[in-house]
């Protein structure tokens, strides 16, 4: 079963190559869809209490403990709805705009959903880290080859600074393999390895590397602000939306599990680490004028949180960390597409040369509102579950760091409320007025992003029922508590 | 009947969903009709259960659906109306009525009219989130949407980039504060592993203070200073006045605003086992009532003057709060609800008659010309005057005594503080009402009452202000008459020990006689002073020195930009600009540099050239010979 849902983008990705014109768009769509149902099919028969469902044992390559394992916890299917919600509204959002050699730009797409889909079920280090690279090709070619200006230059840092975390996390992997009694890749096996001194610290730190720079946490985030800002918004979402979560994931399922012992004296640094990127990429939003650049620094802020929530070590963390992925996720689609929509129409996108576009656009407005308002971790909407149980459980950790990591609360309130009031309030100009409002493609895609944020906000016991025990477990095992 | 009170903030919610979708194609009336009736049910409902309260129920509780809920938590979206939620819904629905009512006829022109209607019903639904809350949590939803809508209604007229500074500042401030009292949400769990209030002040009551929960009442009084304006957070408060004057009168002065006062008095099992926090209450209510006060007497605006009044009330609710005078806060909060409201739309009716004119210097001999407006606004201006036997008489007269028992020099302060009230009070009342009109002809011509669904609201609350002090009269008045409210709301203090009046029934005679001959004189002196020409106030750049001072509010948003926003902005930019581009992407893309730097150097190695092998070869022989022969 799982395996059906691991090929099908692969199988879609093959075909679309054969889709030549217009039509590339519409099987895209179709197939994103297909593989959508599938995913909700293997919902109807999930159960969130076990530990892996449809689990899948294949021998792959003996000599070397490799094995094709795939399986799925309440976490991962958490991981794969997100993945499988988000592409078909990304793919939807993408309508309006013509590109050269479309077929190619879809079949990426749904190469990358079988890169992520693959790393969300794997039960294996080696399948994990080459469903990690997967994912790594088709996003460097889709921002390489229909991005914005300085293109080039951005992608080349943006894949080898990340493929250059990868490898550490491919030196860590292999390590522990050394370390374990039976030779195995496997997850079970890794996590029995006996790891000490040196070694453990070694593992910690680099598959440390390798997550921080995919999320990105403070300092490994440059190559993220121009990567986000140059890629098409298909790719940005992308990026944004799921990619960066394979990092927060891969941390939950498989650095702190792995290392145990090592997050006890280096979790709160970790932690420090991460709430001095919140405020940092908070206190740059304030000043920016490029509206992507503005929330690709608001993400780096969000990130920050949940890392920080996630190396805060207990359930609140972790169970906020999961939710505000998916939350994030949904905003930060949102966010970038109604910049899309900006940028589109106006040609630009220096938020101190618009304003007024309420009043031509009003429908427009409130898409903008809501989905803002859901960044801001407004009471009642996706982004306040998660914000509040993060900080909830980075309180729990350390008080003072609570207050810090708050403050990002207040700033978020800055840098948002300023785009909103430069780019929507204030009287029309010359530039804004010929502003038209949404379609019904956008309608849509913004309606689907609005209610989301809404009924995720009123309902977050959807999610929790979700995760209640697999992330609970999994956090045993990253606090070391054997069972 | 328990299992219905969902409806209540239900229905505000649906109004404003409905407003909200489809306002746009439905007419003023049914759009206004509906956004009434969906707070005016609620009023109903909240009448009925006070009705109920007290007989047969002492509380009612509904547990609607489990929140949150993994292992380790279990957070209930769960309403509960006791006395203390009932009196606030009965305000809230009470006067979001007249005031929606008044709105139909005061936004009548304006093009947003369905959005007005969305955002209050919005407001109404965030509101009853708030005091209805069975929990901490349910009331932080509350607080916020109050925030947010309190901020889509400041900057209401969005084309206008003021406002929209304006409703920033408001939400931004409100946000400090929200952090605080998020921080003491969190520490309350630590202390009691709940969130819900009958858990938490069932534990706390048996218990005793501590630090961490000095802390947490400290922290909860951060998020009141941000909600309730209070000094260092108020500066949002009189720049909120940029939104329409309904909302004034509703978020600004009888409702949000006093959400501060609700939740302290709500926790007030916490605050009794903090003295110090008290203290420290008092102390900052008390400062903000006075410095309010003082800024009021040299405004020009009258929404200024009334927003600054606002403050200095609020001021003094603290202070009663701070001396443990919960009854007493309440008090005053329900009757300022009365008379501010009053006040702000019965202002907005007389910009209505001038045009959109705010400046009291420009207006002045409207007391013939709208007579129904200046007959409620000289009620509202005795009531929150303290005029003897109506309302704000015997809601301050309480806060006064149970100040004086505690500590004469804060009794003096504030008796100075409903002073110097009476004083801006008076000024704005005559300055408007009497003397000659100072405005333009076309406004002259353009004067008029307003419409009935404006001055009806207008005469209710201003019966309200007039008879609201009769339901806590004081105590010598006797027994079965007196002391009403106390006795309703006893209840929500059962876990705290209530300081009763101990004062005797001479001393609390002479005080109020006191009140009253101070009141008197003010007034007094106001007439003979603001009634002649010369004394009127003067154009802006005839205002120097300290005067000057006082009407640009002691320059504190100027010291706050300097202090706070400035720096902020100074350190993203050098943020950007340095530490980013510079110091790390420089670090990056040294390493990168780096490796290309080198390798054009090793490339020069690998270039095909067999001899340049052979000679590296030899080199590298004759090397290791000549190391082994020294070692």
């Amino acid at each position: 079963m799982a395996i059906i849902l691991l090929f099908l983008p692969l199988v879609f990705a093959l075909m679309q190559f054969f889709i030549k014109g217009d039509i590339a768009k519409k099987t895209a769509l179709v197939s994103s869809l297909i593989i959508l149902g599938m995913n909700i099919f293997l919902l109807t028969q999930f159960d969130a209490n076990s530990k892996f469902n449809f689990f899948n044992h294949t021998p792959w390559i003996h000599d070397l403990g490799i094995s094709f394992d795939l399986g799925i916890d309440g976490l991962s299917m958490l991981m794969l709805l997100l993945t499988n919600v988000l592409i078909p509204i990304i793919i939807y959002s993408s309508f309006r705009t013509d590109r050269k050699d479309s077929h190619v730009f879809y079949a990426m797409i749904l190469m990358m959903q079988f890169g992520l889909n693959g790393v969300f079920m794997a039960l294996d280090g080696i399948l994990f880290y080459m469903f990690w690279e997967i994912t790594l090709i088709p996003i460097w070619l889709i921002c390489a080859t229909w991005g914005g200006e300085d293109r080039i230059k951005i992608t080349l840092k943006f894949f080898i600074y990340t493929f250059f975390g990868s490898l550490f996390m491919l030196l860590a992997l292999i390590y522990t393999f050394m370390q374990t009694p039976d030779h195995s890749f496997a997850l079970q096996s890794l996590y029995n390895a006996n790891l000490s001194g040196t070694g453990l610290y070694f593992v910690y730190g680099s598959l440390f590397l390798g997550f921080a720079i995919k999320m990105p946490i403070f300092p490994f985030h440059t190559w993220q602000p121009d990567t986000y800002t140059t890629s098409p918004t298909q790719g940005t979402m992308l990026l944004s939306g799921i990619m960066l979560k394979m990092g927060i994931y891969g941390v939950m399922r498989w650095m702190l599990p792995l290392a145990p012992e090592a997050s006890s004296t280096v979790a709160p640094w970790m932690m420090l680490l991460s709430i001095i990127g919140i405020v940092y990429a908070s206190f740059i939003a304030i000043t920016q004028k490029d509206i992507k650049r503005i929330f690709a620094y608001s993400s780096i802020a969000h990130v920050g949180m949940i890392a920080a929530g996630l190396f805060a070590l207990n359930i609140d963390g972790w169970q906020g960390a999961s939710f505000q992925m998916i939350a994030h996720g949904i905003n930060i689609v949102g966010l970038f597409f109604i910049a899309y929509i900006i940028e589109d129409r106006m040609k630009t996108r220096d938020i101190t040369t618009l304003g007024g576009i309420a009043k031509v656009a009003p429908k427009f407005a409130v898409f903008f509102m809501i989905v803002m308002l859901g960044s801001m971790a407004v009471p009642l909407t996706n982004g306040f579950v998660g914000e509040f149980l993060l900080l909830k459980g980075i309180y729990n950790a350390n008080m003072w760091m609570c207050i810090v990591a708050g403050t990002s609360i207040i700033f978020c309130a800055v840098y948002m409320l300023r785009v909103y009031q430069l780019t929507m309030f204030g009287e029309t100009n010359h530039i804004t007025e010929k502003f038209e409002d949404l379609n019904t493609q956008e309608i849509i895609v913004l309606s689907i992003i609005s209610i989301l944020v809404i009924v995720l906000g009123f309902f977050p016991n959807i999610i929790f029922e979700l995760t209640n025990s697999s992330v609970f477990n999994t956090l045993q095992i990253a606090l070391g508590i054997t069972s | 009947m328990e299992q219905l009170l969902y409806l209540i903030p239900l229905l505000p919610f649906l109004g404003f969903a409905i407003i909200g979708l489809f306002g746009k194609s439905l007419s003023k009336t049914i759009v206004g009709t509906l956004g009434t009736t969906m707070v005016f049910v609620p009023f109903i409902i909240s009448v009925m259960l006070f009705m109920n309260l007290g007989h047969e129920h002492t509380e009612f509780y509904q547990n609607v659906f489990s929140w949150i809920k993994f292992n380790g938590i279990n957070i209930n979206f769960s309403f509960l109306v006791d006395p203390l939620s009932v009196m606030m819904m009965m305000i809230i629905t009470g006067i979001g009525t007249l005031i929606h009512i008044y709105s139909m006829g005061y936004m009548h022109d304006d093009e947003g009219f369905y959005k007005f209607f969305a955002y209050l019903n919005l407001f109404i639904f965030s509101m009853l989130l708030l005091v209805m809350g069975a929990n901490y949590i349910v009331m932080f939803f509350g607080w916020e949407g109050v925030g947010l809508c309190s901020y889509l209604l400041i900057g209401f007229w969005y084309k206008n980039k003021d406002y929209g500074k304006s409703a920033r500042k408001a939400f931004i401030m409100n946000r400090i504060g929200d952090l605080g009292l998020l921080i003491g949400i969190f520490i309350i769990w630590n202390q009691y592993g709940s969130f819900e209030y009958k858990e938490v002040f069932k534990i706390a009551s048996t218990g005793s203070g501590s630090t961490a929960l000095t802390i947490a009442t400290f922290c909860l009084f951060i998020g009141a200073m941000g909600k309730s304006a209070q000094i260092p957070l108020y500066t949002w408060l009189p720049d909120a006045m940029a939104g329409p004057t309904p909302v004034s009168a509703l978020i600004h002065a009888a409702t949000m605003v006093t959400a501060g006062i609700y939740m302290i008095v709500r926790s007030n099992v916490l605050y009794n086992l903090c003295p110090d926090t008290l203290h420290f209450v008092a102390l900052v209510g008390i400062a903000t009532s006075l410095f309010a006060a003082i800024i009021g007497l040299r405004q020009n605006d009258i929404k200024k003057v009334l927003a600054y009044s606002t403050v200095s009330q609020l001021g003094l609710m603290f202070l009663a709060l701070g001396v443990g005078a919960y009854t007493g806060a309440m008090f005053h909060l329900m009757t300022h609800a009365f008379f501010k409201a009053l006040l702000f739309l019965g202002a907005g009716s007389v910009i209505h008659a001038m045009s959109g004119e705010q400046d009291m210097r420009r207006m002045g001999g409207l007391k013939d010309k709208i007579k129904i407006t200046h007959a409620v606004f000289l009620i509202g201006t005795l009531a929150i005057a303290g005029f003897p036997l109506l309302s704000g008489f015997f809601s301050k007269d309480e806060i006064l005594a149970s100040v004086f028992e505690h500590s004469p020099i804060l009794w003096a302060l504030a008796f100075i503080s409903s002073m110097i009230t009476g004083i801006y009070m008076f000024r704005l009342y005559f300055v408007t009402f009497w003397g000659k009109f100072r405005g333009t002809h076309e406004q002259e011509h353009h004067l008029h009452e307003s419409p009935s669904n404006m001055t009806i609201p207008l005469i209710v609350l201003a019966f309200l202000s007039v008879v609201g002090g009769f339901l806590n009269l004081p105590h010598l008045m006797g027994e079965g008459a007196s002391q009403k409210l106390a006795n309703f709301l006893h209840p929500a203090f059962k876990y705290s020990t209530i300081s009763h009046l101990g004062l005797d029934h001479t001393t609390e005679l002479i005080l109020m006689a006191v009140t009253t001959l101070g009141v008197l004189t003010v007034i007094f002196l106001c007439h003979k002073f603001y009634t002649q020409e010369s004394n009127l106030p003067k154009e802006d750049h005839e205002v120097v020195g300290l005067e000057k001072t006082i009407a640009h509010k002691f320059y504190i948003d100027e010291i706050y930009d300097k202090v706070f926003v400035n720096p902020i902005a100074w350190c993203g930019r050098m943020f950007h600009s340095v530490l980013e581009n510079k110091v790390i992407d420089g670090f990056v893309n040294g390493v990168g540099q780096t490796v290309n730097y080198g390798s054009n150097i090793f490339k020069y190695l690998q270039n095909g050239n067999i001899e340049y092998y052979v000679l590296g070869m030899t080199i590298g022989i004759i090397f290791i010979f000549i190391l082994k022969l020294i070692l």
